[in-house]
């Protein structure tokens, strides 16, 4: 496990990233809903290979941080800096091609395509053939369908599901519709990967594969995660940040050990002694 | 568990309407249709075009349309006038058709685009009642249109006829009168071509990154945008490229008859070709080809039973609709679709493994 390094914003990032730029620099994020404050005050740094996790009891306003973040919601207050750039004005769609990919907490695949279709629409952005290729069947077509094809198959194999390319997407169990979200979000090239709830829903051992396949996506494509999850055993097992949310506030944020002994969160979690 | 795979089926389709063309055109070389089939090859090649160019917008795309005879009246209008302003011209008349029909896609294409601006940012609902609007809006531009050609160039005016078009050259839209003194054209040979043309872009489009774009829209929109598809250009990909085929459709259409008014292109056209999309089933173009043929077909051969004709064609309309939406033959069916690809997997703990 890395340790936490603290840069001069009063953030912290593992100290293998402490000299790169962070992928994800969130200062004073904040939206309000009519009079109602969601999010407020959300700071936060995110090195490039960091898998760091965002916590909190229900309705404290994780799934609004990666709204925000997605631009589902444009923010209120503050400023997203990925990779440097303010995403300021930013749509979902050009978010996504400056390198932030997401799940959903509530899955949302494509039902009627096959799987491998499912993530080749997630390449789009990166094919270039035009529509007039595609009717006529131009050499570009044939190329970088061919190129398309290859590369899904190998993000497939990422999560060992090679074998069910051909199958329609909304047929798969509930676990393979998981993975292969996430799959889809890695065919965008993203810079940084937004889990929502990854583990909703698996036994222990699908669990345990998932923590071993998280670690594998960042090893191998050197990229950062961040992800909200209410089981605490994969939360204090991969991430080497966390940051806990109550009432759309920051209230915490450290290493799994210092999160875990943190009274704050302790009373959020579980109310006062 | 279901394999999505429609190659074999596209096979199939294609099968179907050249097998078609070439019994019927055997059938009327042995002299052994009746004239009121043969009057109708034309209309219904252009229904089966309709049909196809709508199910890609509601069954490919998802969008409701309710103002898909607009897009025909336009190409239908447009694409005339052109082919009577070539008269002289292009001689040839399978040439002045192809002409024609270019013409009537690109008009019906830019309606399409413009209408798409304001209608594609809408959905679901608003979607289908602005379609609805157009649809009478077109109606309404046609019946008050006066169109004419001649040697100083094109002069159009609306409302009343103020084109002063001159002696040597024609008036040839003529308000509510329409176009009249049209020579026919158009061709079941022709028809036939434009049918496989309009079904080669809508599978090679389905076919291409496009259409899985489209598809997942239609599947997810915020999905879609999450992993970079721009809603916009595609939605607005699908609606043209389906606008231009009506536009088409529509030329071929009016060059069979000797007049056309605006009134033939209204909201119970739109409806129609709707319910052969819904009877064909959504998405489906090989559901869509059948429905047009046959429910084109059967006002006609129910004529003998004289003023039950509409009734009974309503009632069989609904018993088709009853049928094709029965568990049994939906599997049947697909079961065909798939021609033995697919397999229902009975084997769970292999699919908990996977």
């Amino acid at each position: 496990m890395a340790k936490l390094v603290p840069v001069p914003s009063g953030s912290m990032v593992p100290d293998r990233d402490i000299n790169k730029k962070p992928v994800l620099e969130c200062v004073d994020l904040g939206i309000s809903f009519g009079g109602l404050r969601a999010v407020q005050d959300f700071n936060i740094i995110i090195g490039p290979t960091e898998i760091s996790g965002l916590i909190g009891p229900n309705g404290a306003g994780k799934t609004t941080v990666f709204n925000l973040l997605t631009k589902v919601y444009q923010p209120t207050q503050g400023t997203i800096l990925l990779n440097g750039k303010d995403t300021h004005g930013m749509n979902t769609m050009q978010v996504n091609r400056a390198g932030i990919a997401r799940t959903f907490q509530n899955i949302r695949l494509f039902d009627n395509l096959s799987v491998e279709d499912n993530v080749k629409v997630a390449m789009d952005a990166n094919m270039h053939y035009s529509m007039w290729s595609g009717i006529f069947r131009l050499p570009s077509y044939w190329r970088e369908e061919k190129a398309a094809h290859e590369k899904a198959l190998e993000l497939l194999s990422l999560f060992s599901m090679e074998k069910l390319a051909h199958i329609q997407a909304g047929a798969l169990p509930y676990g393979a519709q998981r993975r292969l979200e996430i799959v889809r979000a890695l065919a965008t090239n993203p810079s940084l990967l937004l889990l929502d709830e990854p583990a909703a829903g698996m036994n222990p051992s699908e669990t345990a594969e998932l923590m071993e396949n998280i670690r594998k996506v960042r090893d191998t494509l050197q990229i950062a995660v961040l992800l909200i999850e209410h089981d605490m055993n994969l939360v204090m097992n991969i991430c080497e940040g966390i940051c806990v949310l109550n009432f759309g506030r920051i209230i915490a944020k450290g290493t799994p050990e210092d999160i875990q002994s943190n009274p704050a969160v302790i009373e959020a979690y579980l109310g006062k002694k | 568990m279901r394999k999505s795979s429609s190659a074999p089926f596209h096979f199939l389709t294609y099968f179907l309407v050249i097998g078609a063309y070439a019994a019927l055109q055997v059938l009327q070389a042995r002299g052994e249709l009746s004239a009121t089939m043969r009057g109708m090859l034309v209309p219904i090649c252009a229904y089966v075009v309709m049909a196809v160019s709508l199910n890609l917008t509601v069954g490919v795309l998802g969008e409701l349309s309710l103002g898909h005879a607009g897009f025909m009246s336009v190409g239908a209008f447009l694409g005339t006038s052109t082919a009577i302003a070539l008269q002289d011209a292009v001689p040839v008349p399978g040439v002045r058709l192809a002409i024609a029909l270019v013409v009537a896609a690109l008009c019906a294409a830019v309606a399409g685009f413009l209408i798409g601006i304001p209608v594609l940012r809408l959905n679901g609902d608003y979607l289908a009642i602005v379609t609805l609007a157009f649809g009478e809006i077109i109606k309404a531009i046609f019946n008050n249109l006066y169109l004419g050609v001649d040697a100083k160039g094109v002069h159009v005016s609306l409302l009343e006829d103020t084109t002063n078009t001159a002696a040597d050259g024609r008036l040839i839209i003529q308000g509510p009168m329409g176009i009249g003194g049209i020579q026919k054209i158009s061709t079941f040979t022709a028809g036939f071509i434009l049918i496989l043309i309009s079904l080669i872009v809508i599978f090679n489009l389905v076919g291409s990154r496009a259409g899985r774009a489209i598809m997942a829209i239609r599947d997810n929109p915020i999905a879609a945008q999450s992993v970079g598809v721009n809603l916009i250009k595609y939605k607005m990909m699908a609606f043209v490229v389906s606008a231009a085929l009506a536009g088409s459709a529509g030329a071929l259409f009016a060059m069979n008859y000797s007049t056309v008014v605006a009134n033939k292109f209204d909201f119970n056209t739109s409806i129609l070709i709707l319910v052969f999309v819904v009877l064909g089933g959504l998405g489906n173009m090989f559901g869509s080809i059948v429905a047009a043929a046959v429910l084109t077909i059967l006002p006609e051969a129910l004529r003998p039973i004289a003023e039950y004709r509409m009734l009974l064609y309503a009632v069989l309309l609904i018993v088709m609709m009853l049928t094709a939406n029965h568990p049994l033959v939906k599997a049947i069916f697909n079961r065909f679709r798939q021609t033995g690809q697919i397999q229902l997997e009975t084997d769970d703990e292999e699919k908990e493994a996977a």
